[in-house]
């Protein structure tokens, strides 16, 4: 048996309930499930996809990055701030620092977890506000607009690939590597080990910091790229962008089942779950939902999730007992 | 010795009656007979020492004593009454309080709030009376002959003010038993003596006191009676004034080293790990060895001693301070637990749940977690060699299970045990470091890992064993050396030390001097 984590227990059984949301939806309005309308949603929400994934790989490590939208805000300014100073620079140059700067803010995370040793979620407090803070600084509180940002630098995030937007593709692109990086890499494996037990890992060399180093500033690198197709998708850069959007993020961690304690997490999982927060926001408007009941019953959905996964771990105690119990007699089998 | 053979003594004449008298209590954990047929009688104003190597018994006596477990057999009667104890409540109720060797209180709490937690006075309405609750706090700090103030926060005091505040709490349930479970290990010399001042005060107070240390020193000190168990059973009591300490030590150690160990002779090879003067701050201090490749180290000491600590510093899990290392004869730089399995060592850690096995991994992920660098090519992990490696330490461990994916979390202690090992034995070391590979496991399981690691041996690995069983580290060692204090006090080789002579080491009374 291979031991692709593609569609475990857990992630089926939460496709199944985005496919029902989805079938659900399309029976009371029928203008969502168009293709072109899902098209929309997928677009809307890979920003929400590639997010949840960097996410993903900081709480694995027991840590979590809460500066990831102020990050995405801030380097969403510099590259539209950029761009107005230098048209002629070409898109893929502003997105290239889009997303070293963004990785540079990360590594600042990085650096005083690892090696300070400050806790994750106190120093991504910190910098929430910090570069938060530093936006509106750079802009002096200033709106960028369409206006202000050059064609080409609009154009980019309504292009497509044979007919696929480029931000699917982007979303696409992003979630192969953080399969490849978490399935099959030394390091990879390495954060689900830091995660799972720190000491034991320890023990076989791999360290806690390095790890967390690593896991930030890839967080950092993400929330860059974000940071300027964001700005470039709506047009507008302002101090208060993406703005909460941290929380949405984690919520789409946790409803995918990955464990806040760490160690715990899968690719499909955080993609999953960010899909259901996507169809749920673009859903319940096209259902005349008001956005009020939007973020009750995501709160609702999120606790729903926490216990079930809370209640499927119980069960698969007695499971093991039970196995164990079968097993105590045969040897091994390959 | 023959006042010491009789292990109950009902021509014992004391002024008082007895406030605690055990008999007959035993205790069995799955595969392990943790006490059999334990007496002990404990008498108002007399403080018993209770004496025994690592592992004879004493903690399990005194978490039945504190109601932690309950004895499957025997009878326990407090001031005449039968002590049915389900919790540490009940315990409390009965008037018997521990003092641990590791404080448990609460840091950012005050001494009053510490000494009444869980039975603060309350005044009208269910609110805490924090005036009657200071006041008694002071009053029992007085009795106590405390220099510090009810308000002071815990975290602001001593060790030895700590144990204060202890001792204040088991007076304030109205204790009249109180164990001290090693309260000297974390203590100075001069704090030592003020704990002893104290002893004497709870004894004017007609307190009865069990007594546990490894140090005679002091027990002959503080001591009036005393209580030896070994391997769960006790096998002498009396009182001190009768006995001398080289009749303790062998009661405590005194059986007959019968088991066969399989370590086999084996031609010795190069030396392949030299330690010199290796030190850190404050564990272990000036440690030297030399390893040969087919040698077996055990490297003995009472809990505590430095043993794992230098280990750790070996294996790069700490920093040290001094010293130095050659592999192979070539100096080499451990600063973390990489470069040390770089450099062709290996770490099997002593608590195998927390230290060892990750448990949301299958066994494959677990074997082959130290050595990811051998089954990957540019930084990917290749999932064909990962499963050679599965199956072939799979097979020599004979590892049970339903497949290679199964989470170790499932798998029976043994078994996880096979893991981790294999784990280690994947990393291709030249230098295997065992922290007391047979600890809780029956006695058929050790028997196999002491025949494992006498295999490994003769295949040319060289071992270090960190040990506290005296059987074992005798019948497997090819050198043995004893740790005390963070030294090493003394050095044997195969055959050449009695269990008494490594005992005396371990203790290292004045006359047992350092050896080097």
């Amino acid at each position: 048996m291979k031991s692709v984590k593609f569609l475990r227990n857990r992630d089926s059984a939460l496709a199944l309930i985005v496919l029902g949301l989805i079938i659900a939806i399309g029976l009371r309005a029928p203008v969502f499930v168009t293709p072109e309308s899902l098209v929309g949603v997928l677009t809307d929400t890979s920003f929400l996809f590639m997010l949840a994934l960097a996410q993903m790989v900081v709480i694995l490590t027991r840590g979590i990055d809460l500066s990831v939208a102020a990050n995405l805000a801030l380097v969403g300014m510099v590259c539209a701030l950029v761009s107005r100073a230098h048209p002629e620079l070409p898109i893929p140059a502003v997105i290239a620092l889009g997303i070293a700067l963004g990785a540079l803010l990360g590594a600042v995370n990085g650096a005083l977890v690892a090696y300070i040793g400050i806790p994750p979620i106190v120093m991504t407090l910190g910098t929430m506000s910090i570069y938060r803070g530093s936006t509106f600084l750079i802009a002096h509180g200033a709106w960028l607009t369409s206006k202000d940002m050059t064609p080409a630098f609009l154009a980019f995030p309504k292009l497509s690939v044979l007919g696929v937007p480029v931000l699917i593709v982007i979303a696409v692109l992003v979630s192969l590597g953080f399969w490849a990086l978490l399935g099959y890499t030394r390091l990879g494996r390495g954060l689900y080990a830091v995660g799972g037990n720190p000491v034991a890992a320890r023990y076989c060399g791999i360290e806690l910091s390095s790890q967390q180093f690593f896991v930030h500033t890839l967080a950092g690198a993400v929330s860059g790229l974000c940071g300027y197709l964001w700005v470039s998708r709506y047009g507008i850069a302002y101090t208060e962008i993406a703005q909460g959007y941290e929380l949405t993020i984690i919520a789409a961690c946790v409803i995918g089942g990955v464990s806040i304690a760490g160690g715990v997490g899968s690719v499909p999982g955080a993609l999953l779950g960010a899909l259901f927060l996507g169809v749920v926001v673009n859903a319940l408007p096209v259902i005349d939902v008001s956005p009020f009941w939007q973020t009750l019953i995501s709160g609702a959905v999120i606790l729903a999730a926490v216990v079930i996964n809370a209640r499927s771990e119980k069960r698969g105690g007695k499971l093991i007992l039970h196995k164990a119990r079968l097993l105590a007699g045969g040897g091994a089998r390959t | 010795m023959t006042a010491l053979s009789s292990t109950s003594a009902p021509q014992d004449v004391s002024a008082a009656a007895p406030i605690l008298s055990m008999s007959g209590v035993s205790k069995r954990f799955p595969g392990v007979r943790a006490l059999h047929n334990v007496s002990l009688t404990l008498r108002p104003g007399e403080v018993t020492a209770l004496i025994g190597e690592n592992g004879a018994g004493k903690s399990t006596l005194v978490k039945i004593l504190t109601g932690i477990y309950q004895p499957d057999e025997g009878e326990i009667l407090v001031s005449g009454k039968p002590f049915n104890c389900a919790g540490p409540r009940d315990a409390w109720a009965a008037g018997i309080a521990a003092i641990h060797q590791e404080t448990v209180m609460f840091d950012e709490l005050s001494v009053a709030e510490n000494i009444f937690m869980g039975h603060m006075p309350l005044a009208l309405g269910g609110r805490v009376d924090w005036f009657k609750m200071r006041a008694r706090t002071r009053h029992l700090l007085k009795r106590l002959g405390a220099d510090f103030d009810a308000g002071a926060l815990l975290k602001n005091l001593s060790v030895a003010q700590k144990h204060l505040v202890e001792i204040a709490r088991a007076l304030s349930h109205d204790a009249n038993i109180i164990i001290m479970d090693e309260p000297t290990s974390a203590l100075s010399a001069r704090e030592i003596g003020d704990l002893f001042l104290i002893v004497e005060q709870l004894k004017k107070h007609n307190c009865a006191i069990l007594f546990i240390s490894h140090k005679f020193d002091e027990i002959f000190q503080v001591a009036d009676r005393w209580t030896c168990l070994r391997d769960g059973e006790e096998v002498g009591a009396g009182a001190m004034a009768d006995v001398t300490q080289p009749d303790l030590v062998s009661l405590m150690v005194g059986r007959a080293i019968g088991q066969v160990y399989p370590k086999r002779a084996v031609k010795l090879g190069p030396v392949v790990l030299e330690a010199d003067d290796i030190s850190n701050a404050t564990e272990f201090d000036g440690v030297s060895f030399k390893l040969h490749a087919g040698e077996i180290i055990g490297l003995y000491g009472l809990v505590g001693a430095g043993r794992s600590e230098a280990m750790q510093g070996l294996f790069g899990l700490s920093k040290l301070t001094r010293g130095s290392i050659k592999i192979d004869g070539k100096p080499v730089e451990i600063r973390s637990p990489d470069d040390a399995i770089r450099a062709g060592l290996a770490y099997l850690p002593e608590d195998r749940q927390t230290q060892g096995a990750v448990l949301p991994f299958g066994i494959r992920a677990n074997l082959t977690l130290a050595s990811l660098g051998a089954h990957a090519r540019h930084g990917f992990v290749s999932y064909a060699k990962e499963l050679a490696t599965t199956h072939r330490f799979g097979a020599r461990l004979s590892i049970k299970a339903s497949n290679w994916e199964q989470a170790v979390g499932q798998l029976s202690g043994g078994n996880q045990q096979k893991v981790i090992i294999g784990r280690w034995l994947a990393s291709n070391p030249h230098v295997l470091i065992l922290d007391e590979p047979t600890k809780g496991i029956d006695i058929g399981s050790k028997a196999a890992v002491h025949e494992f690691m006498g295999e490994l041996a003769s295949e040319g690995l060289a071992i270090l064993l960190v040990t506290s069983e005296l059987p074992e580290v005798i019948g497997m060692a090819d050198t043995i050396l004893v740790m005390h204090e963070g030294k090493i006090v003394k050095r044997f080789a195969r055959g050449e030390a009695t269990a008494e002579m490594i005992v005396s080491a371990a203790i290292a009374d004045a006359n047992a001097g350092a050896s080097q």
